[in-house]
């Protein structure tokens, strides 16, 4: 009984971690280069509504992909303009982005399609299908590893895998490749970027976008591959768990996986199990629950390792006069 | 219809204001006429939430297509509104004014007392004041039905409830469709999850379809959402994975069409139209109304996108209990009469 318990726990995690993991990526090219963002949920929201209502309107969900990461990016470019070019509080300008994402989607998505605040349900080209890994069926009789693949690995949507990939891209581009160096300098130390004739507003610019289109990716597969539309508010706060998750893993990229697939693995538990029962004595639900945010405080507080986040983070650059 | 004023003043000078005008109104008409328009205070949530607002909604225009009527409308945008919007349906004369969900509870409480001339209903939740009527449904009754039509209908022996934020009407419903499902049959197994303790809980769709999957990982072939927003993403989920669910409030049976075995329908709609008609009749009753299977406030859904689904002995022995609980001979149990439910832990 406790195998297929655990695969599909391990099933539940993937999916589950998946919009976690993208957004914590998002999380991290924007702080790497000095950008703090706490409008991931928020950029998140836009992208579920921007995806569920062009899928549901064209039929198309790769046309409403394309529409979700176009108002991410939208989004992340008021962030940008605000925090860069105007060397806004990025705090402020990433709660404003959250309570304007908030209010817009609602009000767009009653306006057009007059049904509470929701997008039509959407059926079949309108959502990603789930894929079928090749030799799936094959291998599901093997023992262990059988149904590991079959179940756990095989039979997500393709944003999944996208989101797994991005982890060792994200690991290339921040630490194999010129662009990658110049954007954790610029997150360090600006002046010296700067020094070097290297554009750092350019290089936040880039990151920033780069951040809107990853939380594109994980609002659409929100609404168009775990649900089948949109409803207010239907991050439900991912937006912050994946914050969470980034600076429990230090700003980095394999770590980031590592906490979200725990993250996502605690919320899987949780989901399963109303509470844990440990022999000597009881675990409730809500506990687990709050371990993200636990976890996070304990690694802040620095008892196990210690959490550096960026040195320029937050800070808008001033060149000197 | 019409939406009410906004314009903001000194409430002081608003109260005064409103305990006048019922009498400049009683003097304006002759006798005998209508006195004034309702009032309906659409939820949080929206009014084409495909549940519990829309059934509100759809009973108003039903009025209002019968007898012609107009009525005051006005839609709650946050939590925050619900006492302001309250005086100044009641201020710009409407009567009766009938709010939504027992949120409201507390604010009117502190409302009601100061509009004596306006009548006030409630639907959900009791507040005891001369001039309110209180409509309560018997969500446990109908529950119990469909748990009996879920655990007839079940080949696993195993069905499950996914609630919205854990409050005591959530587990109203969840005890009486554990009631039913064992009264059909006693080893059939009844697996409760609740999405969150936070009213996010009413609109995560993401989690309600995990919460799902897993409940059909542990072998629950039926499954039943009383979640609002969250239970779209239940009955997807049940869909997608080609198992039975059931809807609740509206009629959600039409969503899903082939998976869903029925809906456990609330008639809010009935108590809004009552609630209109009978103030139109000058004979509004204050005090607590219940809606049960009597008066058929609470039921289950029938039409042709579940009656496939449905067997003829299902129908009978549904029909038998229904009628049996209508005689008293079957004990529904109430969860908010004592906070325990004797079929189910939470």
């Amino acid at each position: 009984m406790i195998f297929p318990d655990a695969i599909q726990i391990a099933d539940s995690t993937i999916r589950l971690a998946t919009p976690l993991l993208l957004a914590c990526l998002a999380g991290l090219f924007s702080e790497r280069s000095g950008v703090f963002d706490i409008g991931l949920e928020g950029k998140m929201l836009v992208a579920a509504f921007f995806s569920a209502a062009v899928a549901a309107v064209t039929g198309s969900v790769w046309l409403g992909l394309g529409a979700g990461v176009a108002a991410a990016m939208a989004f992340a470019l008021i962030h940008a303009v605000a925090s860069i070019t105007f060397r806004g509080d990025q705090l402020i300008s990433g709660v404003a982005i959250n309570f304007l994402a908030a209010g817009m989607t609602v009000l767009i998505a009653q306006d057009w399609f007059e049904q509470g605040s929701r997008t039509p349900a959407l059926t079949g080209a309108a959502r990603f299908a789930p894929i079928r890994l090749p030799g799936a069926d094959a291998l599901s009789e093997v023992p262990l590893i059988g149904p590991f693949y079959a179940d756990v690995l095989s039979g997500h949507t393709i944003l999944v895998y996208a989101g797994l990939l991005a982890v060792p891209a994200t690991w290339y581009i921040l630490f194999r490749t010129r662009f990658g160096l110049r954007l954790r300098a610029v997150g360090e130390n600006p002046a010296a970027v700067d020094t070097a004739g290297i554009s750092v507003a350019r290089l936040r610019f880039s990151a920033v976008l780069i951040c809107g289109l990853l939380c594109g990716l994980a609002g659409a597969y929100l609404a168009t591959g775990l649900a089948a539309g949109f409803t207010k508010d239907m991050t439900a706060g991912r937006g912050f768990i994946a914050l969470a998750a980034l600076i429990f893993a230090k700003w980095r990229p394999w770590y980031a996986l590592g906490s979200c697939l725990l993250f996502g693995f605690l919320q899987a538990v949780s989901n399963r199990y109303s509470t844990i029962d440990l022999g000597l004595f009881e675990i409730p639900n809500a506990f687990v629950l709050a371990l993200p945010y636990i976890l996070t405080v304990v690694i802040l507080a620095g008892f196990v390792g210690r959490a550096v986040p960026p040195r320029a983070g937050g800070e808008p650059y001033v060149k000197e006069r | 219809m019409e939406l009410a004023l906004t314009f903001e003043g000194d409430t002081h000078l608003m109260n005064i204001l409103g305990r006048m005008m019922p009498a400049l109104a009683l003097a304006a008409l002759p006798a005998g006429a209508a006195l004034a328009e309702p009032g309906l205070i659409i939820d949080l949530g929206g009014k084409f939430d495909k549940s519990f607002n829309e059934s509100a909604y759809t009973g108003a225009q039903r009025w209002v297509e019968e007898t012609g009527g107009d009525y005051m409308e006005t839609e709650l945008a946050s939590e925050a509104q619900r006492e302001q919007t309250m005086r100044r349906l009641a201020e710009r004369g409407a009567n009766p004014v009938v709010v939504l969900g027992f949120a409201n509870a507390s604010t009117l409480e502190a409302v009601a007392p100061d509009y004596p001339e306006t009548t006030f209903v409630i639907v959900d939740s009791v507040v005891e004041h001369p001039n309110v009527q209180s409509i309560m449904f018997s969500e446990h009754e109908g529950s119990y039905l469909v748990g009996m039509m879920a655990a007839m209908a079940s080949d696993s022996n195993t069905v499950s409830f996914v609630g919205g934020m854990d409050v005591p009407l959530i587990r109203k419903f969840a005890c009486g469709y554990a009631q039913g499902a064992k009264a059909t049959d006693e080893e059939v197994e009844v697996l409760v999850n609740m999405t969150g303790t936070t009213p996010a809980a009413w609109n995560d769709p993401v989690k309600g379809g995990e919460l799902t999957r897993s409940q059909i990982g542990q072998g629950s072939d039926v499954v039943f959402a009383a979640a609002g927003g969250t239970g779209v993403g239940v009955l997807q989920a049940a869909a997608d994975e080609g198992i039975l669910a059931i809807g609740v409030d509206s009629n959600q049976n039409y969503l899903h069409p082939g998976t869903m075995l029925t809906s456990m329908v609330k008639r809010v709609d009935n108590a809004v139209y009552d609630a209109f008609e009978a103030a139109e009749a000058g004979n509004l009753q204050t005090g607590v109304q219940v809606k049960d299977l009597e008066n058929q406030g609470v039921g289950y859904a029938m039409d042709q996108f579940n009656a496939d689904l449905v067997s003829d002995e299902m129908t009978e022995a549904v029909e038998t209990a229904k009628d049996r609980i209508i005689a008293g001979e079957i004990e529904v149990h109430d969860y908010t009469e004592d906070d325990s439910c004797p079929a189910i832990e939470f």
